[in-house]
């Protein structure tokens, strides 16, 4: 009878090697860049700001930081390792195996959530040494990060089904989460938007995930946390869904 | 009792290349089975498919009576792959390639670990265990893929080329630990461009061109329709007229070297007899090239 969980914690374990065996390139920057973004747009920038929303820049901007952190390295975690296997070809150690799809499909969302929720921790024992950290609501906070993480890994998967080159597992990365992140009201509230542009925000999916992630720290947000936790859970689902469809039927994976 | 039916196997890839036209064989256990045909012929295509890397175009495969559709998962634990290319992670170490493979199959980690250790010590790889594969010898990396394919203990062992590019010494000693596991049950599919390998090896014999199969038999059954064969007799003294064998074909190579070809009703005896008339001794007698490797290349010329 085969076993479904060895299968599973074979791979994960894997996943952990491989980011605990380059940790420079996996642990070590996120952790660099965030202690800068703290330095200087909290510490030095944010001094002169003051509050927003009633709390201090840098205690707004912690949530954000974070959170781009996980959803970055979830997803670059995936991305990276799926198609690193197939351009290596040990995706085919895989194929061949009798692993079912939604284990190799678990296995490596379990490797990118290691990864973003790992750096999500460590950015955040980081914070401590700018702000005190106060919690609003932790169940909000934890549910939104592991929703996050795994919403990412799911998008890494994706990018890297497609992936034919390495060219192409930087695009979106590069040209869609960063800009998205950055206009995801992490270092700004939309209130302080013109009415135009704070409309065209609520079209971008990160500002849900950074207020509501937000709203867990500090029990302020932009829009309405119970529509923000339906739409983060309803991606994930299709998202999922789309992902298992696409390695099951082999799709970037097999001719 | 047959392992592996192929009924009416199609691929046709999507750039319009057909590989298959819809091939049958049949597979029995314990078989040492080869696979041969030139580069192109549909022998990788037809591996790949039996490995699940390569979804096919239409028909059916039975392992062991389980219709690879509906059972592919119990049929992927019968099964160890060698592929022709190097497929696994460099960074990794072989004895973590193997227990990975082995976790892959759903073996826990401390059986992985025993049978790891086991065959990289009979493929005499055990001093490379903990280091990075990247560093291995073509060789050493060929004898890794072999470790990894049985480690969960298949009961069908497919190889795609396992021994190109690996020395001569090396490969028999490949050769000698596959009709081990071959003795003791196991039934192994071989694809291979050197056909003294497959006439080494293999009991029987399929050779698929242009993606169909024009011949699936036994070994010695192929052999038997060899009609010429080259053999080569060196002779004790120096030949200063060249023998008049009748309606033998002789050629003169060396001082003391010719090449006679016979057809199947001539007996090697027949041809020293003859040579013996004419005060010819031989002293050594070769075939020119193979036997299979002879009717390889009139099947798929004729092809």
């Amino acid at each position: 009878m085969y076993n479904n969980y060895i299968g599973f914690l074979t791979l994960l374990r894997r996943e952990i090697v491989r980011i605990m065996r380059i940790w420079p390139q996996t642990l070590l920057p996120p952790i660099i860049t965030m202690s800068l973004y703290f330095m200087i747009f909290g510490s030095f920038i944010g001094s002169k700001i003051g509050e927003v929303q009633g709390v201090s820049y840098m205690s707004f901007i912690m949530p954000g930081l974070i959170m781009m952190s996980v959803l970055t390295n979830s997803y670059l975690n995936v991305v990276s390792s799926l198609f690193g296997s197939k351009f290596q070809k040990n995706i085919e150690e895989m194929i061949i195996s009798p692993l079912p799809t939604l284990t190799i499909l678990f296995g490596f969302l379990a490797g990118g959530m290691f990864r973003g929720l790992t750096i999500g921790f460590l950015v955040t024992i980081v914070s401590l040494f700018f702000t005190n950290i106060q919690i609003y609501n932790i169940f909000i906070v934890i549910l939104v990060v592991v929703l996050t993480s795994l919403l990412f890994a799911i998008g890494g998967i994706l990018n890297a089904l497609y992936a034919k080159t390495f060219d192409d597992i930087s695009i979106i990365p590069t040209f869609v989460i960063t800009p998205l992140t950055y206009l995801g009201g992490v270092f700004y509230s939309i209130d302080s938007l013109p009415v135009f542009w704070q409309k065209v925000s609520l079209f971008n999916p990160i500002l849900y995930i950074i207020n509501t992630f937000r709203y867990g720290f500090i029990g302020i947000t932009d829009i309405n946390i119970f529509k923000a936790i339906i739409i983060i859970v309803l991606s994930t689902i299709a998202l999922f869904s789309l992902a298992y469809y696409l390695i099951a039927k082999g799709v970037g994976l097999k001719e | 009792m047959v392992a592996v039916e192929i009924r009416n196997l199609k691929k046709t890839y999507s750039n319009g290349v057909v590989a298959l036209k819809g091939i049958d064989l049949d597979i029995y256990k314990g078989d040492f089975y080869a696979l041969l045909g030139p580069n192109g012929a549909g022998k990788s295509t037809t591996i790949g498919i039996l490995s699940s890397l390569i979804t096919p175009t239409d028909g059916s495969i039975k392992v062991f009576g389980l219709d690879y559709k509906t059972h592919s998962q119990e049929i992927k634990q019968k099964l160890g792959i060698v592929p022709q290319e190097f497929n696994f992670n460099i960074f990794e170490t072989p004895l973590q390639i193997i227990c990975n493979q082995a976790g892959f199959y759903g073996i826990d980690m401390k059986t992985a670990k025993k049978r790891a250790l086991k065959l990289l010590k009979d493929l005499e790889i055990y001093d490379k265990k903990d280091f990075s594969s990247r560093s291995m010898s073509g060789g050493q990396k060929r004898r890794l893929m072999i470790a990894r394919a049985l480690v969960n203990n298949p009961e069908i062992l497919i190889l795609d080329e396992p021994t190109a590019g690996v020395d001569i010494s090396l490969r028999r000693q490949m050769w000698q630990f596959l009709e081990t596991w071959n003795k003791n049950g196991l039934t192994i599919i071989l694809t291979t461009h050197y056909l003294e390998e497959a006439e080494y090896l293999c009991n029987r014999i399929a050779i698929i061109d242009k993606g169909d199969v024009i011949t699936n038999t036994k070994k010695e059954d192929l052999l038997n329709t060899l009609k010429l064969e080259t053999l080569i007799c060196t002779t004790k003294d120096s030949i200063t007229k060249l023998p008049d064998l009748g309606d033998l074909k002789v050629v003169q190579k060396d001082h003391n070297i010719i090449e006679v070809t016979i057809n199947s009703d001539v007996s090697v005896e027949e041809l020293l007899s003859r040579l013996k008339t004419q005060n010819i001794e031989v002293y050594r007698l070769s075939n020119k090239s193979n036997r299979l490797e002879e009717l390889f290349v009139n099947l798929v010329e004729n092809n």
